[in-house]
């Protein structure tokens, strides 16, 4: 067996496979299925300062090889989750990383610092890129400028791990990448859902209540590995691939192109205990080819 | 309830009419325990047009020979593949899912399960779910026309079977909430599945009725465990995930106009 640990700036994992944010809920959800803690990293549902309840039904479309999701960050804020969810997930052994979204700047603020007092949260990720809210969200993630305000001001917080999640729907995101990360952040996930659209024909309506919505699966992993290709070699911090990841075959080539580690998001709801598949995937491939360890992957894509 | 990721085995392919399919499943294991009213999510494979998988209902259970049915009806890709399966291949499920139907206290309630189109399906094992603890029902089923009243014989062995058609080919003419069963007699307990406007219309007939009443709502999923978030409905108590909370809901929680 190959090493699969891997490091994350001060984030150690027993290997490179994460959930992504909103697709594992609070990882018990999965735990009927499979071991859990076997996972790298578990990166739980979108929290923000104040319970909200989402979007209206309908909130996804089923599109070719993918899905379009609207969700809008239902989730109960960030003191039922230190109060009622943390306690049940806090001995899990793996990192619980709890993704942050906010619609202000002082709400981002707030809701990293009440996670930051707690010592089983290692990291969090900062979520600039939400498709689905009307204010906040993707609107942080979409200007240097607002990018680089809301890193800093949840650096001068937050004391632990700070990943920031990109978005896609951006002219050029290794300016983005660039700019978090000259304001001290220590990671970059990317990519999060592309903006996309469905309509029903028959009835002249979009699918989704919200007209538009996020898209994600294997359609969207050609952009997704290409945008990580670019961000790995604009950045000196490490970068988490994800978007569309399937099997190993597809968390190998985000490694490939240098992603540090990668995260599964919307393959889980197809097969839940992927996860467990790709990091047993990526050691085969490993023993396959010769690397003692994973790390060794990381940006060996020879071009 | 534990849920299980099941590989079963078709043992059988009842094409019912041009629209349904009735799916026999078998497993070499004991299958677990399943409750009234739960789910299963389907995985259908061999075209990129059903990326997820597919909320089909459990029709019946047979614990002796070990057989899980779906009723499946036609609508797209997925369910057009699901009804063309052969005896031998095989189907991905994750399941037992969902809540399930309530059991009325009282055994001597008078019960009334109304089913609609494919609605119809999972009325079938509860009401085998509750001949088998001793209560007595009553199914009143509907359809446009007689072809899609399913399985009636099935319905027969646990209760009184009762049919509404659109066109009058079989049964009474019109809407199950027309049926004449419905002036004459009062019920404690009524369960209903199928389309929207005739769940509402039956929940409103409970209300003025005072009958206790449960629906169960059928909204389009991806992960069917609590996990995604997109399936929800609006309850008395915000949004909750039809896949975990429900999908049976009493109608006093739901934010129905009825």
């Amino acid at each position: 067996m190959a090493n699969l640990n891997i490091n994350i700036g001060k984030l150690q994992l027993k290997n490179p496979v994460m959930t992504a944010s909103g697709t594992f809920g609070y990882g018990t959800e999965y735990s009927d299925f499979m071991d859990i803690s076997r996972i790298g990293g578990i990166i739980v549902k979108g929290t923000t300062l104040r319970e909200r309840q989402g979007n209206l039904y309908p909130r996804m479309a089923e599109t070719p090889s993918g899905m379009l999701n609207a969700v809008g960050l239902q989730n109960k804020g960030v003191d039922y989750f230190i109060n009622h969810i943390y306690p049940n997930v806090k001995d899990i052994d793996t990192n619980i990383i709890v993704n942050v979204s906010g619609s202000t700047l002082e709400e981002y603020v707030q809701t990293a610092e009440k996670l930051n007092d707690l010592t089983n949260i290692p990291a969090i990720e900062l979520n600039i890129s939400c498709p689905n809210v009307k204010e906040g969200g993707m609107a942080f993630g979409t200007s240097c400028l607002s990018a680089a305000q809301v890193v800093k001001a949840v650096r001068m917080v937050y004391k632990n791990e700070l990943i920031v999640k990109l978005s896609p729907n951006v002219t050029d995101i290794s300016e983005i990448a660039r700019a978090v990360e000259a304001e001290g952040a220590d990671s970059v996930s990317l990519i999060n859902t592309l903006l996309g659209m469905a309509i029903n024909s028959e009835k002249r309506k979009p699918i989704l209540s919200t007209v538009t919505g996020g898209l994600s699966g294997p359609c969207v992993k050609p952009i997704a590995l290409r945008m990580v290709w670019q961000v790995a070699q604009s950045v000196k911090i490490p970068v988490i691939g994800l978007g569309g990841i399937m099997n190993a075959a597809d968390a190998i080539e985000f490694m490939l192109a240098g992603a540090t580690a990668i995260q599964i998001g919307t393959a889980n709801f197809i097969d839940p205990t992927v996860t467990i598949k790709v990091i047993d995937g990526i050691d085969d491939y490993l023993n396959r080819h010769g690397f003692e360890s994973v790390s060794q992957i990381i940006g060996a894509l020879e071009v | 309830m534990k849920k299980y990721i099941l590989d079963l085995i078709i043992k059988k392919n009842v094409r019912l009419s041009n629209q349904y399919a009735l799916l026999i499943l078998g497993s070499p294991d004991k299958l677990p325990e399943i409750l009234p009213g739960q789910f299963a999510e389907v995985r259908v494979d061999g075209s990129s047009t059903t990326f997820l998988r597919r909320p089909i209902s459990i029709h019946f259970v047979d614990y002796i020979l070990n057989e899980l049915w779906l009723l499946i009806q036609v609508v797209g890709d997925g369910t057009k593949r699901m009804a063309e399966m052969t005896i031998g291949e095989t189907l991905n499920l994750i399941m037992p899912l969902g809540n399930s139907f309530s059991l009325p206290e009282d055994i001597n309630s008078k019960i009334l399960l109304v089913g609609g189109g494919c609605g119809v399906a999972p009325l079938l094992y509860f009401g085998s779910y509750l001949k088998n603890k001793g209560y007595e029902c009553n199914f009143l089923l509907g359809a446009r026309t007689k072809d899609d009243l399913l399985q009636l014989c099935e319905y027969e062995r646990f209760g009184n079977v009762y049919t509404t058609t659109e066109d009058g080919s079989h049964g009474e003419r019109g809407f199950v909430t027309q049926h004449s069963l419905l002036k004459g007699s009062n019920f404690d307990y009524i369960a209903t599945c199928g389309p929207t406007p005739m769940m509402k219309a039956v929940a409103a007939y409970a209300v003025k009725t005072k009958a206790s009443c449960e629906v169960s709502l059928e909204n389009t999923m991806a992960c069917g465990i609590g996990a995604c978030l997109c399936c929800v409905t609006d309850t008395t108590e915000g949004h909750v995930c039809v896949c975990t909370e429900g999908p049976v809901f009493n109608i006093t929680k739901l934010k129905w106009q009825i």
